[in-house]
């Protein structure tokens, strides 16, 4: 009770501070709008604080160009992080659950490999990795860019930190007992306690799927399969000469639409997730 | 402690469920990371398009790269990582734990959350050139603050040491503060409401109530956190790499690890690379372990973390 | 147990209508030219060029833009169809090129093209390069003998002092090995000019003539009187200190690596360029704000509100850079001769070692580099100034000729001497890494950042990390 008043002037600060922070987030994307709304004539005159109205000009000149095919890309972009973000959640809460509830003799040496393997750098393995899928066979396909995430160590050791502070195992016991096989059990008892961890997880793993460029530039060679970043890294180098950086804030500006969509989708889920905690102990 | 015995049963299960983790791993990581370290003990590069090599030269490359520059760029690694973590954690506390804070009252919090998080979205090297652009001598930043009087001249960000640095570990920080609130957002919301509760009865204050219920139920992420952003600033490329056109400018001193490496993989020199890898790799693991120990104590697999909640379910029964 | 075997097929499942999908599109994308050709795959003849008989049906050509297709397709009597996607380009024969273009961007061209280069031996006919591009600045290290990735133009049919006569004489230098093979040829050739604002030259000289602005600049002790003239009104000369390297890069007198050795000599003239650029900038004639090419401000330099003078171009900076960065009108800008002769670019057509299609790859290379219509053609339709003597000489005559841009100026009447005075500098295989380096290094110099032993101590670790087996920099006395 004697907390009111403080809280009432933290509650003021909280909320500058808030407003502050997301003004410098949404800072950079208005800049971002404005530059996809101005000609590269206009954009090269200086920085301007009002939209231009070129922005369906530069919209139907990246559509239109045959050379750069921006729906392709983008569904490609959809389908590779998509399905890495499904199986990287799923797969990651598998091990996690395969680790946290069971006893076994390799266990402990499991668990410490995944911690172990999980500060490896990705780069460091990029030219074997580039090696090892061209003698797979795997060269130029999706593949390569969505198997790998299975093996998520980063995203495991977020499942079983979540699942020690939040799966009790007398819950698994118990359903055990109702005669639950052990995959009903993990799909239907375990899986909903863990929505919001897969939902930040599925969240972080799609953003960083979608945006990534390196392994899909070593990888992806044909026009036709080449992921969002790859296009844009052709647009902005494939002729310096006549580059057009409308076009390239325009590209940007699509790009980010869809992962916005599916964030804004997987956060409300996060909330109701959470409500769902009832089972907590 | 019964159930640990009868757990023995399904102890197939535990291999069956990490089974598929594994064998993706094997193929698409152990591999190639066998073929990396393998290189690191050959002369193996490409001059032109010839390949010279592979020639065993030993820990030759080893010792050369000790020889360089490399503990600089590992100096600056640590800088640019220092300047854009200590403001990403700590807001992100902060913002976490106002989040969830019923009696903050805070409007708009759905509004918050989804803005924060924002940057993230951005690709790293489109943002970079967001900041190249904003940042540039005579670029919007500069023309407000001369407008507003701050300045007269324009200033260099990007010239002088410091400000490059100052640029790459804000951009960092603007790009996972939001990241890490909804982590350990995440984590706090985990937390049973039923130690709020209790807390708020005993007449726990907001601070009381954050570092002595809050911050230690939430080791295990904040413990998540802290790693991958560790292994995050190990990682550092693209923003340096973008913001001063690989070259880390000036005088190379915002030149990373990994832009590092990148040069030689530039230059196919597979045997240094693959060297400078394994360092990478030993470091970031010794890092991890220490900061694995320091937050879970003696718990590497678990147990105990398991032997507390039954502790605290007997409490509570 | 059952749940789990629906899993695990519902994964399979997932995983095989993946790969199909991939497979699918993959496989119509060669699979056309892969079950007829067959039986042209002869491994023996290959290099032999082209007298071999039978020609391959898919024609794979490396480059990193649409720039050699576009001028392909305008040129190459052949061809019937390009896909809209520019992937593919069928000839009237039935034979497909397959474009496989790759960004330049953080070198992956290169990377691409060395890739498939190292498979050649290996790959199946179809898959086999046959024409790739390169541009001049590592031209060297695709013509290299040794390397033997680009098929001497004798072997294909093409008689350089015959058939090439009327290039010039600096790109069949360009495009030769150490012992004068002529291993490639270009379209294309890229004499750089002085591009001067006529409003800023009349203010300050009270004449826009460029005969007269050409007597201004006409070598570096003139043009430093004139920066200077231009310097009391408040002007700056040139942008950068980037702009003058090529002028300097282009004139030395030995290559940056001598031919089999590991040794980098660093010009006089490149340290000439270093101590002239500090010189300029602290004097004030070139602007301390713009930082290299290719950037933000160096591109704003070229707006009406810039207070540069002037840039150096060759032709396709001026169409393709120049112009899209100005926003004033037309006829602003005009054309003189530089200071000192100078090339800057260029796009290298080779015959890939190993191709299966020798005479289409011969007929591409004569009907786009050769052939004197259509080289006039392509300097119309794409302002290249292309790479014939006699035919540049007569477009300096013909006002067609003249660019919209330049107000109606003829800019070929200006290019045609420099082209003919060009000596081109003696290549190496280094060459890109030492010039984009070294402008790196001194670029940390020349803002006062570092001092001139350190920005060396620079360049050295860098091209060391670029090229590993550089064993040694020589510094000029």
């Amino acid at each position: 009770m004697k907390s009111k008043q403080p809280s009432h002037l933290r509650s003021i600060v909280a909320h500058i501070v808030l407003i502050i922070l997301s003004f410098m987030c949404l800072f950079f994307f208005y800049i971002l709008f404005i530059n996809a709304t101005r000609s590269h004539a206009d954009l090269q005159k200086g920085f301007s604080a009002l939209p231009g109205n070129y922005l369906l000009k530069n919209l139907s000149n990246v559509a239109n160009d045959g050379t750069f095919p921006m729906l392709r890309g983008i569904l490609n972009s959809l389908i590779v992080s998509g399905c890495s973000a499904a199986i990287c959640t799923y797969f990651s809460a598998l091990t996690a659950y395969g680790l946290y509830a069971y006893n076994f003799k390799l266990k402990k040496v499991a668990f410490t490999f995944i911690m172990a393997i999980l500060v490896m750098p990705t780069q460091v393995t990029a030219m074997g990795f580039l090696r090892l899928i061209t003698n797979m066979g795997m060269y130029d396909s999706l593949l390569p860019l969505i198997l790998p995430s299975i093996a998520s160590p980063a995203v495991f050791y977020f499942m079983y930190s979540y699942l020690q502070s939040s799966l009790p195992l007398s819950l698994v016991e118990a359903s055990r007992i109702d005669g639950c096989g052990e995959f009903r059990t993990f799909n239907q008892i375990v899986l909903p306690i863990m929505k919001p961890a897969i939902a930040v997880q599925a969240i972080f793993s799609f953003v960083g799927c979608w945006n990534n460029y390196f392994v899909p530039a070593l990888v992806i060679q044909s026009k036709d399969k080449m992921t969002v970043p790859i296009l844009i890294a052709t647009l902005r180098g494939a002729d310096y000469m006549n580059f057009d950086m409308g076009k390239i804030y325009t590209m940007i500006l699509v790009a980010i639409v869809p992962i916005i969509i599916v964030y804004l989708c997987l956060s409300k889920f996060i909330i109701a997730g959470v409500t769902l905690g009832g089972v907590k102990e | 402690m019964k159930s640990k015995h009868k757990k023995v049963d399904y102890s197939k299960w535990g291999y069956i469920f990490i089974l598929p983790f594994f064998v993706s791993f094997f193929i698409f990581s152990f591999i190639p990371l066998v073929d990396t370290i393998r290189y690191s003990f050959f002369e193996y590069y490409r001059s032109g398009i010839k390949e010279i090599g592979p020639n065993f030269v030993g820990m030759e490359n080893y010792i050369s790269l000790l020889g360089s520059d490399m503990l600089k760029y590992a100096a600056n690694t640590l800088i640019l990582w220092i300047i854009g973590f200590i403001p990403q954690i700590v807001i992100a506390l902060v913002l976490a734990e106002w989040f969830v804070d019923a009696r903050l009252k805070i409007h708009g919090t759905q509004f918050f959350k989804v803005v924060i998080y924002l940057p993230n979205l951005i690709m790293a090297s489109a943002f970079a050139m967001l900041f190249f652009t904003m940042f540039s001598t005579n670029g919007p930043v500069n023309s407000i603050l001369m407008s507003i009087g701050l300045t007269s001249q324009p200033i260099d960000f990007l010239g002088s040491a410091m400000g490059t640095r100052s640029l790459v570990g804000f951009m960092n920080f603007l790009m996972w503060f939001g990241n890490s609130t909804i982590m350990l957002m995440a984590a706090i919301m985990g937390i049973s409401p039923d130690v709020f509760e209790a807390s708020e009865l005993d007449g726990c204050n907001s601070f009381q109530r954050f570092f002595y219920i809050t911050l230690p139920q939430i080791r295990p992420i904040l413990a998540y956190t802290l790693i991958t952003a560790i292994i995050g600033g190990l990682q550092m490329f693209d923003v340096p790499q973008i913001l001063t056109n690989g070259q880390g400018t000036p005088d190379r001193t915002s030149m990373t690890l990994i832009m590092f490496l990148n040069s030689h993989l530039k230059s196919r020199n597979y045997g240094m690379a693959g060297a400078l890898s394994v360092y990478l790799f030993i470091v970031s693991g010794i890092l991890c372990f220490f900061v694995y120990r320091m937050t879970n104590n003696d718990d590497p697999d678990g147990s105990k973390a398991a032997a507390k909640k039954a502790k605290k379910q007997q409490r509570r029964g | 147990m059952k749940k789990r075997v629906v899993s695990i097929m519902l994964i399979a499942a997932m995983a095989a209508s993946l790969a199909a999908g991939c497979g699918k599109s993959s496989g119509s994308d060669s699979g056309n030219g892969g079950s007829s050709s067959g039986g042209s795959s002869s491994g023996g003849s290959s290099s032999a060029g082209a007298s071999s008989g039978e020609e391959g049906k898919v024609i794979n050509i490396y480059s990193w833009n649409d720039e050699f297709r576009e001028r392909v397709e305008a040129v190459y009597p052949e061809v019937k169809e390009t896909s809209k996607d520019g992937t593919v380009t069928v000839l009237n024969d039935g034979t497909e090129i397959h474009w496989i273009i790759n960004p330049n961007q953080d070198g992956v061209y290169q990377q691409k093209l060395d890739e498939a280069l190292m498979q050649q031996a290996d790959a199946s006919a179809d898959d086999k390069v046959d024409i790739f591009l390169s541009e001049t600045d590592y031209v060297n290290k695709y013509t290299d003998a040794d390397a033997d990735a680009a098929i001497p133009l004798k072997d294909l049919g093409i008689d350089p002092d015959r058939d090439l006569a009327d290039q010039y004489d600096f790109t069949k230098v360009t495009a030769s090995d150490v012992d004068g093979v002529q291993r490639g040829s270009t379209w294309q050739c890229c004499p750089g000019l002085l591009v001067y604002r006529r409003d800023i030259a009349k203010e300050v000289f009270g004449t826009d003539d460029p005969e007269e602005i050409g007597q201004k600049v006409k070598d570096w002790d003139t043009i430093k009187a004139t920066a200077e003239e231009l310097k009391a009104k408040g002007y700056y000369t040139f942008a950068s200190y980037a702009d003058t390297f090529r002028l300097y890069g282009n004139s030395i007198e030995e290559s940056w690596v001598s031919p089999g050795e590991t040794t980098i000599k660093v010009d006089q003239k490149i340290m000439d360029w270093v101590n002239s650029s500090k010189e300029w900038l602290d004097a004030g004639y070139l602007d301390k704000n713009v930082k290299g090419q290719w950037n933000d401000d160096w591109n704003k330099a070229m707006s009406s509100a810039s207070k540069v003078f002037a840039f150096l171009f060759p032709a396709w900076g001026i169409d393709f850079t120049l112009n899209p960065n100005w926003d004033g009108e037309d006829g602003v800008w005009a054309v003189t001769n530089p200071p000192q002769e100078y090339n800057w670019g260029g796009s290298y057509v080779h015959a890939c070692t190993g191709t299966d299609n020798p005479e289409h790859v011969k007929d591409i290379i004569l009907a786009v580099t050769v052939d004197k219509d259509n080289l006039l053609k392509i300097s119309k339709d794409y302002s290249d100034f292309t790479n014939t003597t006699s035919g540049m000489k007569e477009a300096a005559e013909d006002d067609s000729f003249a660019s919209e841009f330049l107000g109606g100026q003829n800019a070929f009447e200006y290019f045609v001497p420099v082209a003919e005075n060009i000596e081109i500098a003696p290549l190496s295989a280094y060459d890109q890494g030492c010039v984009e380096l070294i402008q790196n290094s001194f670029s940390d110099y020349l803002q006062g950042k570092v001092d001139y032993d350190k920005a060396k101590k620079n360049f050295e670790t860098a091209i060391i990390e670029r090229y590993p087996d550089i064993t040694e920099i020589q510094w000029p006395e």
